[in-house]
């Protein structure tokens, strides 16, 4: 069910406006104009041409410097599922701007393109000068989690060497993120089901936020063994039930409809206990 | 027993964090003691979702008795707390919060909302309703139910409105095939069109349950309905109200059918008690 043209129809911009804001003079029209046509995944090819050009705007600055513009338009072409954007956001994965170059990489990781694991692995070691850290604590001198999400959906297998340390970084975020990536990149499923197990005792911690995150990494590897510790993590339902629909996904993957395998039946009981 | 539920609600009312304040509900909900309604009642006004989470829990647990509380909870204007209400007595089916859960399922902005209304709606405690009532009762909710399963937009909210079908579809009397028909056919419908893998599998699994005649019992009580004639004349006007406001014209039945069927239905239980 497709209700986004519904939502589109109804909402104040149309997409000429969209396109002609997102060229025009006033700062505060563009930013939102990127957003738009993301959030609406407006793909037409005029949409896309602006906002690879939006990738390389110097008129919209912050005080500290960043690319407030060039972090939405890296957004919204992760979004829109045109691949000529991907050699447009290897380059802003260059960018002094942190969060210009988190959005960068999880673009690349939604447009799926391989061509652009050696760029993430060099951004990975740092290995890219000019890029400046984050501005709020722990600041970070790069994106990550986000880089790391990137080569375990994109199976960047070649970068495992360069990935294992980040299993014991100081951030349990940027801990979680080399599970899931491990998960994603190896081969054998008894070594695999090592990193989801680090996810299931993850799903402990203490604080909130980090539960939540795991819950999105279990989803997001749809990891089988996680249900049961997912139903029971202390957090909104409405989070666990994503994460669960992650696993039965994963789950439906393996039958032919509409039969369906114990596994997820399994996870259908938890979730439907969720509602 | 007085001692330990005074500690626990002071626990709770003197709580200076909100991990604290979670652990006391926690604690408080734990205990399933009837005399701990108005504090759970409270912890849905607190703005602190995981201690609000954890009432519902507990008023879901305690049922029947929390119901009150919670209907008188439904007319005021704080809308967090209202929507906790709403899921907690979407949990514990009491024929009281039908036509709320009517209202909201179709309705509520909050997608958390609809999805515990959608639910609540197939799993009402359908055997405590006198059988004129279940009728109308029962038709409604499935109008509802094929609304949401159609139209609702979140993923969840479509697969609530499945798992409420088919409880719905168990529930159903005899009387009505063309209903379960009605359920059946939208679940073939959806089984291959819905946009989402999650849905259209739990509608695999809800068409391999009503084709095995698989029923999910929840431990179901089959207690006799501690509703009063009063509470049941008072639902019956309600649905009526709706009806009225809903469809200009009806699709089946004289309207004044239901407002005769009112009196009677409260004279019957009147004299039964």
């Amino acid at each position: 069910m497709d209700n986004e043209s519904d939502i589109r129809s109804d909402s104040s911009l149309t997409v000429d406006q969209a396109i002609a804001n997102l060229q025009g003079e006033d700062l505060g029209l563009r930013v939102y104009a990127a957003w738009w046509l993301g959030r609406f995944r407006v793909d037409a090819p005029e949409a896309v041409d602006i906002l690879m050009a939006a990738l390389e705007d110097e008129d919209d600055r912050t005080h500290a410097g960043g690319y407030p513009l060039r972090r939405n338009a890296a957004r919204a072409l992760g979004k829109l599922g045109d691949y000529r954007a991907v050699p447009a956001l290897m380059r802003a994965l260059e960018c002094s701007d942190f969060y210009v170059r988190e959005a960068a990489a999880q673009s690349l990781e939604m447009l799926a393109d391989g061509s652009c694991i050696a760029r993430l692995r060099e951004l990975l070691n740092n290995q890219i000068p000019g890029t400046l850290p984050a501005r709020e604590p722990p600041q970070l001198t790069q994106p990550f989690d986000a880089i790391l999400e990137a080569l375990g959906t994109l199976g960047a297998v070649d970068a495992i060497a360069d990935i294992l340390p980040f299993l014991e970084h100081e951030v349990p975020r940027i801990q979680y993120a080399a599970a899931r990536c491990m998960y994603q990149l190896t081969p054998n499923p008894q070594v695999a089901n090592q990193y989801g197990d680090r996810l299931v005792h993850a799903l402990a911690n203490d604080d909130l936020q980090l539960r939540r995150a795991v819950l999105a990494d279990l989803g997001a590897i749809g990891y089988l063994p996680a249900a049961e510790a997912i139903a029971q993590t202390p957090a909104e339902n409405s989070l666990k039930l994503i994460s669960l629909k992650g696993v039965l996904e994963k789950q439906l993957l393996h039958t032919t409809p509409p039969h369906l395998s114990d596994g997820a039946l399994k996870v259908m009981v938890l979730m439907d206990d969720l509602l | 027993m007085a001692d330990h539920l005074s500690s626990l609600i002071r626990a709770v009312d003197t709580a200076d964090s909100s991990p604290r304040l979670l652990e006391a509900v926690q604690n408080l909900a734990a205990a399933h003691l009837e005399g701990a309604i108005p504090t759970l009642i409270g912890a849905l006004s607190y703005n602190n979702p995981g201690a609000a989470v954890a009432a519902v829990d507990g008023l879901i647990q305690l049922g029947e008795p929390a119901v009150p509380a919670l209907v008188e909870l439904l007319d005021l204007h704080n809308y967090t707390a209202r929507a906790w209400a709403i899921r907690a007595l979407a949990g514990i089916g009491d024929p009281r919060g039908l036509v709320t859960l009517l209202g909201v399922a179709t309705a509520d902005f909050a997608m958390s909302v609809r999805r515990a209304a959608a639910r609540g709606l197939g799993t009402m405690k359908w055997h405590w309703f006198p059988d004129h009532l279940l009728e109308i009762a029962q038709g409604e909710a499935l109008d509802a139910l094929l609304f949401v399963a159609q139209q609702d937009e979140e993923w969840v909210v479509r697969y609530s409105s499945v798992v409420g079908l088919e409880a719905l579809a168990n529930a159903i009397s005899a009387a009505n095939p063309e209903w379960r028909s009605q359920i059946q056919a939208q679940f073939e419908h959806m089984a291959s069109h819905d946009s989402s893998g999650a849905v259209r599998a739990r509608v695999w699994m809800a068409q391999q349950h009503l084709q095995s005649e698989t029923v999910i019992q929840s431990g179901i009580e089959q207690l006799p309905s501690p509703l009063s004639a009063t509470d049941w004349q008072m639902i019956l006007e309600k649905l009526y109200e709706r009806k009225g406001e809903e469809r200009l014209v009806l699709a089946a039945g004289d309207p004044r059918l239901y407002r005769d069927l009112a009196g009677s239905i409260a004279q019957q239980l009147n004299g039964a008690q």
